[in-house]
């Protein structure tokens, strides 16, 4: 018997690649959803260690709010262009344009609560069965509690107390006509374990995820890039800071903490020694306690 | 750096949330705004000190209730390892949640309450134990605190554990005398109990054997998915993907696919733009076979000199997690890796009373109800008894009306 080096990391990849490979086998139209973040290029990567020589049996989703970081944008584009594979747009701007959802207003307006509407409506117009993301559980308490393959109503509901038991690593992806299941390889990695195999493997991320001067205002006590998209007014003072993202989001909702850290290696040590979880910078997290629990019950990834 | 996965059986008055918020907090694991959440919290020790149990808490609606109502995951790591907890309520659903927890873990922690010893619950939660087949076994005396950090309580309660163990012949068991709340043997070796002289848990956690290298011959991977780009540059390209759940294929082995029986070798292993001359349990691959044989998702590539057991007529452990009973009159689908397939259970053969362990004759299978079955399915499955591999000897049983996993399936003989 021959011996083998088989880390957490090859453990963790390899899991992701079997559910991968998986939603391949259950579903007839499954997609990938692809924010632009670190953990959706992870899963790209680990798409193509699952299919590869062969196409990936989905297209790319992306949800845009029209309030993005141009660097993702940028980034998006050039890595389909790499990969060859199909990229399908969903636009929050065209579900506001067709009267579908009303642009929030205020000091705190983002549009991050509209992209579940359009979400939705692109799950239903490509009769997608199956969405791919890259949530983990320990990010949030709720993520703690779903299950791999996730299974939604027609109406993009997740029932906690619905959810059906997972076991070894069998997962059930029959549904109804209507539903869908949201499923998630990278479930059991937690933040770091993602910056390690980001290392391990050399992938390149969007330059917002390290430091750069940006111009910043303190909104509710986070870093937030100024921009259009923040409805600013005369309170607000623009700062210019050294800084860089942890998670990317909507523009308007993504709070950038101060760093330094201009490597892949610097970032490990920061989150390392980290006093703030990543979701920790999310303003649409700290309405209220069960935040996250109320948006993934009305559809919410 | 390796993982373990492991999982806690115990009910909430046994400490069970406060022990997984000590190993958590004690390993730095709780990030500064998470802490903010819990300090600020109005939930409080009798002392004053944080309740470390409000960490594993999960919904709303499970606070507003009091209680957990589903398998909850936590991770944490030290520098010698990764490790991932299934979390498993205490409640009225929980031999259903306590087998998912398990499923997938190579060790229990089982929590003794120092003040009551082995208990009803005790008993029951070693057999779920023992029929999930979990390795590693560690009861935790918790509460040492409450009973002035006794040695003779703590005897006591573990010679009688150690007649239960012998019973369920559960071979890896390790005895650790703790106090969550305090911090006594968790994560710390305690200063108040001299007369342990084992380690603390987490030093226990850290290096027992994870068991993560399956040494065993069944070379084993199902199919799950045939990648053929058909593109003029790889015309007659033909790879079967899958993990590879047990066992070790290496280049030129002599291979059987299942169910046709067709013979080949292994031609190649890929693994992205590497080409290893081995693929070893729990590595999920690409393999080209030399000939052009018939394959698609739902068959099993195996070790040509280590078949495993085919049979439409499996005898299997139940365990039903399910509100709507067992319907022995209609067809259920039976999922083994990648294949489904229909089936019936044609047989109750006993049902287990899990408080007592008493087997006893029944016509019905209810919500956590545990028994033996025999179970017919359309066509024939290649698997391994479940104490053999735990990989390819188990199931789940999806009724097809609702969609809904309803059953655990534990092989344990293939009917002649």
């Amino acid at each position: 018997m021959s011996t083998y080096n088989f880390d957490y990391l090859d453990e963790l990849e390899a899991e992701a690649i079997h559910i991968l490979r998986e939603v391949a086998g259950q579903f007839e139209k499954p997609a990938l959803l692809f924010s632009g973040g670190k953990d959706s290029i992870t899963l790209v990567r680990l798409a193509e260690k699952a299919f590869r020589p062969g196409k990936f049996p989905f297209p790319l989703v992306h949800i845009d709010t029209g309030h993005n970081f141009q660097e993702t944008i940028d980034y998006r584009d050039k890595m389909i262009e790499r990969i060859g594979e199909k990229l399908i747009i969903g636009s929050v701007q065209e579900s506001i344009d067709q009267g579908k959802v009303v642009e929030q207003t205020g000091r705190n307006a983002s549009r991050n609560a509209l992209q579940t509407v359009t979400l939705l409506d692109t799950i239903a117009k490509y009769e997608f069965d199956a969405c791919i993301g890259g949530a983990r559980r320990d990010e949030e308490k709720a993520r703690a509690k779903e299950r791999i393959f996730s299974v939604r109503d027609e109406f993009g509901q997740w029932d906690p107390k619905r959810q059906r038991p997972e076991l070894w690593n069998i997962y059930n992806g029959k549904i109804h006509k209507g539903e869908n299941v949201r499923v998630f390889p990278i479930s059991n990695w937690t933040e770091l374990d993602v910056w390690n195999y980001i290392r391990r493997e050399n992938i390149e991320l969007p330059s917002i995820y390290f430091s750069h001067q940006r111009d910043c205002i303190t909104r509710n006590g986070q870093l937030m890039a100024a921009s259009p998209f923040l409805n600013m007014d005369n309170e607000d003072v623009v700062v210019n800071k050294q800084v860089r993202f942890r998670t990317v989001g909507d523009m308007s909702c993504t709070a950038a903490v101060e760093s330094e850290a201009i490597l892949i290696d610097d970032i490990i040590s920061e989150i390392s020694a980290s006093k703030i979880s990543e979701r920790g910078a999310r303003m649409d997290d700290k309405v209220s306690e069960a935040a996250m629990e109320d948006r993934k019950k009305g559809g919410y990834f | 750096m390796n993982i373990l996965k492991f999982f806690t059986a115990g009910s909430v008055d046994d400490g069970k949330s406060t022990l997984i918020g000590r190993l958590l907090y004690d390993t730095d694991s709780i990030l500064a705004d998470q802490l903010e959440a819990l300090q600020s919290s109005n939930r409080k020790n009798d002392d004053g000190t944080i309740d470390l149990a409000i960490l594993t808490d999960g919904l709303r609606a499970e606070r507003e209730q009091g209680i957990t109502i589903d398998v909850a995951y936590k991770y944490f790591q030290t520098e010698k390892r990764k490790f991932i907890i299934a979390d498993t309520p205490g409640h009225i659903q929980y031999t259903r949640n306590m087998v998912t927890g398990a499923s997938t873990a190579n060790l229990a922690i089982i929590l003794v309450d120092a003040r009551n010893g082995v208990v009803e619950q005790t008993i029951r939660h070693s057999y779920l134990v023992s029929l999930l087949g979990i390795k590693h076994v560690v009861v935790c005396i918790n509460k040492m605190d409450m009973v002035d950090y006794s040695e003779s309580v703590y005897t006591t309660i573990i010679d009688k554990y150690k007649i239960l163990a012998q019973q369920l012949k559960l071979k890896d068991v390790t005895y650790i005398p703790v106090s969550a709340l305090k911090g006594d043997n968790v994560v710390q070796a305690s200063e108040q109990m001299d007369w342990y002289t084992g380690e603390s848990l987490l030093h226990f956690l850290e290096k027992v054997d994870t068991d993560n290298l399956d040494k065993s011959q069944l070379a084993r991977m199902p199919v799950q998915w045939v990648i053929r780009p058909q593109t003029e540059a790889l015309h007659d390209y033909r790879g079967y993907a899958g993990r590879v759940l047990s066992g070790t294929f290496k280049l030129n082995d002599k291979v059987t696919v299942l169910p046709s029986g067709a013979s080949s070798t292994v031609e190649k292993i890929e693994f992205f733009e590497q080409s290893p001359d081995a693929a070893h349990a729990g590595q999920s691959v690409i393999i080209h076979l030399k000939d052009d044989v018939d394959i698609s998702r739902g068959d099993t590539i195996v070790n040509a000199s280590a078949l495993p057991q085919e049979s439409k007529l499996i005898e299997a452990d139940l365990c039903w997690m399910d509100g709507r009973a067992l319907d022995t009159s209609i067809m259920y689908l039976i999922q083994h890796n990648s294949k489904t397939t229909k089936c019936k259970i044609s047989e109750i053969l006993h049902k287990v009373d899990i408080n007592t362990l008493e087997k006893h004759q029944a016509d019905e299978f209810k919500l956590n109800d545990i028994g033996r079955v025999i179970i017919k399915t359309a066509d024939a499955l290649a698997f391994d008894l479940y104490d053999d591999n735990r990989a390819n000897g188990s199931a789940i049983l999806i009724d097809s009306r609702t969609n809904l996993t309803v059953g655990a399936l534990m092989f344990r003989a293939a009917v002649e």
